[in-house]
């Protein structure tokens, strides 16, 4: 069914919390994104004139640079974006197959390939751009969370998390359950100021956003200690100074 | 939002197939259709020609055309399968029209119920279309009050001047369909000029700020995109149209689209059959024309919100 799931007592919310301080644009979340999902769930992830010059291809999480303020007062800042897995997911309910779903026990948002039909109505309805036609294959594809890797009892617990959460070098993306206050993603909203995305639209998207740290007014640079006393640098500061 | 040729014929000549659908079933509804087989074959052969071929173009832009049934199932929540839905009940209550104006030659009776199931169908069907846009808030100029008047003014108009050629052409020189002709051309000018002046008038809805919860630091701006290729969201999402194009093209959609079915269909009454039948041909071609125009316009001048992420300043 394309409504959106009864909200469930005790219910998680898992997504993704992504901190615009540390993120360092490397495209490694997006690499991995691209190497997990091309031979997991949604396999594969295709790609057209991949080595020519007009390659394109469907990626679940792609990362934009963008550059706010002016001066020094102005950032650079390094911005992931994949899909929010929002509580009200209008790619969801637009869906006429039934093919787009949220999952009621944790909020994923999910494709079922099988009844999908292409009509490409939920990449229209998402804000964010965060669903992918294939063309190869003919049916929509999205971020899954991974949830062949975060459900999956054959890999080692510390592995159970998203594939770009893990490829992180600076560990700017954190997984986790935002429905539960006193998670380790929770609090670092709460610590933070973690922000929705075009909170305007009204879809209450479930991953947030860390901003850039403000920057401590740099100080004044220590003056070098001055050469003082005897010796060969005694002697030659006094034959310049004097 | 791209101009997908498959979905603005799909919407144009199934609106043009509706709206001649529902003026014929409110004409035997109010007892004035006359019962002439010829009329109701040709006028019934025309509406359920352009509604189908809308429905089958609409099924090109599908990924996967064979599971399009599946389109029905999800009603509660989706406006595009009511459409489907929709579509789909019109085509019995058509087709028992056509048979009893044809094979039965009678527009009174049960054929006045079914011409009446007709008109809902083909109403509902229009309005479920026009929703499919109008609830869709990632794109602000769609998600607009005025989009189903939009759509059903724009069914409503195009459908009457076929009906009114049809009408004269089997030599029923009837005042009112020219008339309603006139009407709905001025109630759809009036619909698209409120439309446009809204559209350039209305605040933005999303910024690059507000899409990056960046605004604190000042304004935003893109300085690398993803990737150097073109991806789908661009192709899909990404299409822009020149201002001066726009307003050129406005005037074209007004002046082919509204003013001229208006003056032929006016003209047509005050001049003999051959010429009253070529006036209101030129009319009816020059309606389909200017309904293609607007409703190009109406994906090319539409700003998707993900646009804020490569580089378009607000929404």
């Amino acid at each position: 069914m394309t409504s959106l799931p009864q909200p469930v007592a005790g219910a998680r919310r898992l997504g993704l919390v992504i901190d615009l301080d540390t993120c360092v644009g490397c495209h490694a979340c997006a690499v991995a994104c691209k190497q997990w999902n091309t031979g997991g769930y949604h396999a594969p992830l295709s790609d057209h004139d991949p080595y020519g010059a007009d390659a394109s291809g469907v990626w679940l999480n792609r990362v934009h640079g963008f550059e706010a303020g002016e001066g020094e007062s102005g950032r650079t800042v390094y911005f992931p974006k994949s899909c929010l897995h929002c509580a009200d997911a209008p790619c969801v309910t637009v869906c006429p197959t039934g093919a787009s779903y949220k999952r009621a026990g944790d909020g994923i948002v999910l494709v079922d390939e099988d009844r999908c039909i292409g009509c490409k109505l939920c990449s229209w309805a998402c804000p964010y751009g965060a669903r992918e036609y294939d063309a190869d294959v003919g049916v929509m594809k999205k971020c899954t969370l991974c949830i062949d890797r975060i459900d999956n009892q054959n890999l080692p617990e510390a592995e159970r998390v998203p594939a770009c959460v893990a490829a992180c070098p600076t560990r700017a993306r954190h997984y986790g359950d935002l429905a539960d206050a006193g998670s380790a993603v929770s609090r670092l909203v709460a610590e933070r100021g973690g922000f929705d995305l075009m909170p305007e639209l009204g879809c209450r998207p479930t991953n947030k956003y860390l901003p850039p740290r403000r920057r401590q007014a740099p100080a004044a640079p220590p003056s070098l200690p001055v050469a003082e006393g005897g010796g060969f640098l005694g002697w030659l500061d006094r034959l310049l100074s004097g | 939002m791209q101009p997908a040729y498959s979905i603005i014929f799909f919407t144009t000549a199934s609106g043009c197939g509706y709206g001649l659908m529902f003026w014929l079933g409110l004409a035997s509804l109010s007892g004035r259709l006359p019962a002439d087989r010829g009329l109701v074959a040709v006028a019934m052969m025309l509406a359920l020609a352009l509604v189908a071929g809308g429905l089958l173009s609409s099924t090109l832009h599908l990924g996967r055309p064979a599971r399009a049934w599946r389109a029905l199932t999800q009603w509660r929540s989706s406006w595009l399968s009511r459409e489907a839905v929709a579509a789909l009940l019109t085509f019995p209550p058509a087709l028992a029209f056509a048979f009893a104006g044809v094979w039965l030659g009678r527009v009174d009776g049960w054929a006045v119920l079914a011409g009446g199931l007709m008109a809902l169908g083909a109403l509902a069907t229009v309005v479920t279309t026009a929703m499919i846009y109008r609830t869709l808030k990632a794109v602000p100029r769609w998600h607009h009050p005025l989009v189903p008047a939009c759509y059903l003014a724009l069914a409503g108009l195009t459908g009457a001047v076929w009906l009114a050629l049809l009408l004269r052409a089997f030599g029923h020189e009837l005042a009112l369909p020219p008339i309603l002709a006139v009407l709905a051309a001025a109630f759809a000018a009036l619909v698209k000029l409120a439309y446009w002046r809204s559209i350039d008038r209305s605040a933005t809805i999303a910024t690059a700020e507000s899409a990056t919860g960046l605004g604190a630091f000042g304004r935003v701006r893109l300085l690398e995109p993803p990737h150097t290729g073109r991806n789908f969201l661009l192709q899909e999402m990404g299409y822009r149209v020149a201002r001066k194009h726009t307003e050129k093209l406005r005037l074209l959609a007004g002046l082919c689209g509204f003013a001229l079915p208006a003056l032929t269909s006016l003209a047509s009454m005050a001049v003999p059959y051959w010429p009253a039948v070529l006036l209101l041909l030129l009319g009816a071609v020059a309606a389909g024309l200017g309904a293609v125009v607007e409703r190009w316009l109406f994906f090319a001048e539409a700003k998707h919100t993900q646009m804020l992420y490569y580089g378009e300043a607000a929404a």
